[in-house]
């Protein structure tokens, strides 16, 4: 995405972010519904096909990180409640770890085991691409969720949230807080999570180029570590650099419980406070009017990735789309949620 | 216990001039302490903190120099203050234990632990019913049972220092994450977040808790005879045992003293954030043992100082204050903490080594 032009870039992301939209609205209504308890197939919301009909038995094997952090926490959990609505799969969980090398075997060990379908979260993406691209020499199916592989012959599917989609979604926002109050030489923070990870690199990024298309900048910078202590501690600072703020985008809900620990403590609110990820916490500060909104980064990949693997495992495909396959690739939406879809979007939010 | 003790004494050997002066005071009997040697005392002790003075004031400079008025303002010095309260309070139990001759690498999971305990749903229904206070007399229970269990594996159970506390590092934040859930845990008992956001004479509460334990451990460490005992029992165990203190008891004391101060750490981070977390307190003992050891406690043990501790934790707090107020990346600012970390400790060597000279 680096070699395109802004131009180019801003198509290429508008093009991603509607093919995930189509996707989003897919599946959210599908979620919805089996949130709501019924799993009946004759309901009539549902895409029209018989995909969630029972098919032939399926075994996924499902590996992620160790869940060290509200987000991470709602992939697995909510992966393995959709391998639960599924009378035909049979879900095989190795237990989260942080260690690439752990990664490795837990999928070897899924191999042996010849499981139908394979839907791995890697630690790291490239550490797991060999082991991933033997599997699919076996004839398993990946679905590469989230961090991606370096080669494509590691996955049938691969399954992304919008990193930089997520900076664009909460800069294009910040551009229209800014033009709908008409503030004049707009002050815009951000408050990143680790600068080291290129998720974060990602999202500052699309922040900043969709805020060069109103002509605007960021003028204060922080980078915290995805803990609620180093987003207090980072905001406080970054409330003496700055004082008077008009725009604050926290790219992550779950440091988000410090920084707005850190405003509370200073009494600041004269800022549009936007946040990242989209935690439950947050969803219930927008109902209350205590943050203007927030970027999702979908905590559901994974869940989409096991319907995903029971699609492809069972040779069936995507009713929504015409081609008779499951995509190759599929970037997820980064929606932004205000005060007025917040309902529709408070099911999703995780707990941190 | 006896490659510790050697180290120990290598240590010491550098320091056996005059310099080492609050070492001699102890040793009950043999030592009282060079009456002439007290204003010496002091000039040098102002002489190894020189060095960090001047670090800060640079960086007080640097700060007024690029952000002006903002800088300045009474305002961020209270932030400042207010951030470097917490590894502040973390830091002076370190000192103990460092000058003690030991390490604790377990201080930011016992903060975690800590934070975690004092917020479960459990005890906080239980503080409601009752008082607030309760909170804080979990985490500060907790916090000295850690401290307890580390000093009788380090001085009963003969573990050394550096794996005792290494256990403990991986079994509390272990536990904390049991406890939580990996779960972000929220504050809402009214009384103990309200009372926190006191102030008292426009100085924050927090500020006023590092002020009092920082004023309370240098009483301890400089005018008490545990004061004095700790400085013989990590300068020379053997010689303190001789001397007839129980060396292996007092060790203990000083676990739990920085468990204490892990326990109060963790009331001050809860109030802060209103929140429990077992990500609370990462990499606290790192942060702590550079504060420390800056400051010019010797890591060997035998020689500590608290005021050195403080100005060291104030500089790293500036640092990062100076380099969010110019907006430049934290990747810069790791680099000047490292960079600070090697200059603060050069000049310090060789201020205290002028002094010296300048006085024999």
């Amino acid at each position: 995405m680096s070699r395109t032009t802004p131009r180019r870039r801003l198509a290429l992301a508008t093009g991603t972010a509607l093919a995930g939209l189509l996707v989003v609205s897919a599946c959210s209504t599908s979620t919805n519904d089996t949130a709501s308890g019924s799993s009946n197939s004759s309901d009539s919301a549902r895409a029209t096909s018989k995909n969630d009909d029972p098919g032939k038995k399926v075994v996924i094997g499902f590996s992620g990180p160790a869940a060290d952090h509200g987000w991470l926490a709602a992939i697995n959990s909510s992966a393995l409640a959709e391998a639960k609505k599924y009378s035909d799969v049979e879900l095989k969980s190795a237990e989260g770890t942080n260690d690439a090398n752990q990664q490795i075997s837990q999928v070897e060990t899924f191999i042996n085991d010849k499981v139908d379908a394979i839907v791995l979260l890697p630690t790291d993406g490239a550490a797991l691409t060999d082991v991933a691209t033997k599997a699919m020499q076996a004839g398993i199916p990946v679905i590469n969720v989230d961090r991606e592989f370096s080669t494509p012959f590691a996955a049938r599917t691969t399954i992304l949230g919008d990193n930089y989609g997520m900076g664009v979604s909460a800069g294009t926002y910040a551009c229209k807080v800014i033009k709908d109050k008409k503030i004049k030489d707009a002050v815009v923070a951000e408050i990143a999570g680790i600068d080291a990870l290129p998720l974060t690199q990602d999202r500052s990024k699309g922040f900043k180029d969709a805020l060069a298309d109103c002509g605007e900048k960021v003028d204060n910078r922080v980078a915290a570590e995805f803990t609620v202590e180093s987003g207090e501690k980072v905001a406080s600072n970054l409330l003496q650099a700055a004082p008077k703020i008009d725009i604050i985008w926290n790219h992550d809900d779950d440091q988000g419980v410090g920084v707005k620990a850190a405003f509370d403590n200073a009494g600041r609110k004269e800022f549009t406070f936007i946040g990242g990820a989209g935690s439950a916490n947050a969803m219930r500060w927008i109902k209350s009017g205590e943050m203007a909104a927030t970027v999702i980064y979908p905590p559901t990949q994974a869940a989409d990735g096991i319907r995903l693997a029971r699609l492809i495992a069972q040779g069936k495909g995507l009713s929504d789309l015409v081609q008779l396959e499951v995509p190759k690739r599929i970037v997820l939406n980064a929606p932004v949620v205000t005060k007025d879809n917040v309902d529709q979007y408070m099911a999703l939010g995780f707990e941190s | 216990m006896t490659h510790q003790r050697e180290a120990v004494t290598d240590g010491e050997k550098p320091d056996a001039g005059p310099d080492s002066g609050v070492v001699q005071v102890p040793l009950s009997g043999s030592g009282k302490a060079r009456t002439g040697a007290a204003g010496f005392l002091l000039g040098s002790s102002v002489g190894r903190n020189l060095g960090l003075v001047v670090a800060l004031f640079v960086l007080c400079l640097v700060g007024v120099a690029t952000a002006g008025q903002q800088f300045a303002s009474v305002d961020n010095g209270l932030t400042i203050l207010r951030l470097a309260s917490v590894i502040g309070v973390v830091s002076v139990g370190m000192t103990f234990v460092i000058t003690g001759g030991g390490i604790d690498l377990s201080v930011g999971a016992i903060v975690a632990l800590a934070s975690v305990w004092s917020t479960t749903l459990a005890t906080q229904s239980l503080a409601r019913g009752n008082h607030w206070t309760l909170i804080i007399l979990v985490a500060l229970i907790v916090g000295m049972g850690c401290g307890l269990v580390n000093g009788l594996l380090i001085a009963y159970g003969r573990v050394v220092p550096f794996i005792a506390t290494l256990a403990m590092l991986a079994a509390a934040r272990g536990l904390a994450e049991i406890i939580a859930q990996r779960r972000t845990q929220i504050v809402s008992v009214p009384g103990f977040t309200d009372f926190f956001r006191h102030d008292v004479l426009g100085i924050p509460l927090l500020v006023i808790i590092f002020a009092v334990v920082a004023a309370i451990g240098w009483l301890v460490l400089n005018r008490t005879t545990f004061g004095r005992r700790t400085f013989a029992v990590g300068g020379n165990p053997e010689a303190a045992r001789l001397a007839g203190i129980n060396v292996q008891r007092h060790t203990v004391a000083l676990y739990v003293i920085v468990g204490l101060c892990c326990g109060i750490a963790a009331v001050m981070i809860v109030a802060r954030t209103t929140t429990g977390s077992s990500t609370h307190g990462t990499l606290y003992e790192l942060d702590a043992i550079a504060a420390v050891v800056i400051g010019g406690t010797l890591l060997s043990g035998g020689r500590g100082t608290i005021v050195g501790t403080v100005l060291g934790v104030l500089i790293f707090t500036t640092l990062s204050n100076v380099f969010t107020q110019n907006n430049l990346s934290s990747s810069a600012q790791s680099v000047a903490k490292g960079l600070i970390i090697v200059v603060a400790v050069l000049l310090q060597q060789r201020l205290a080594a002028r002094s010296n000279n300048g006085s024999t």
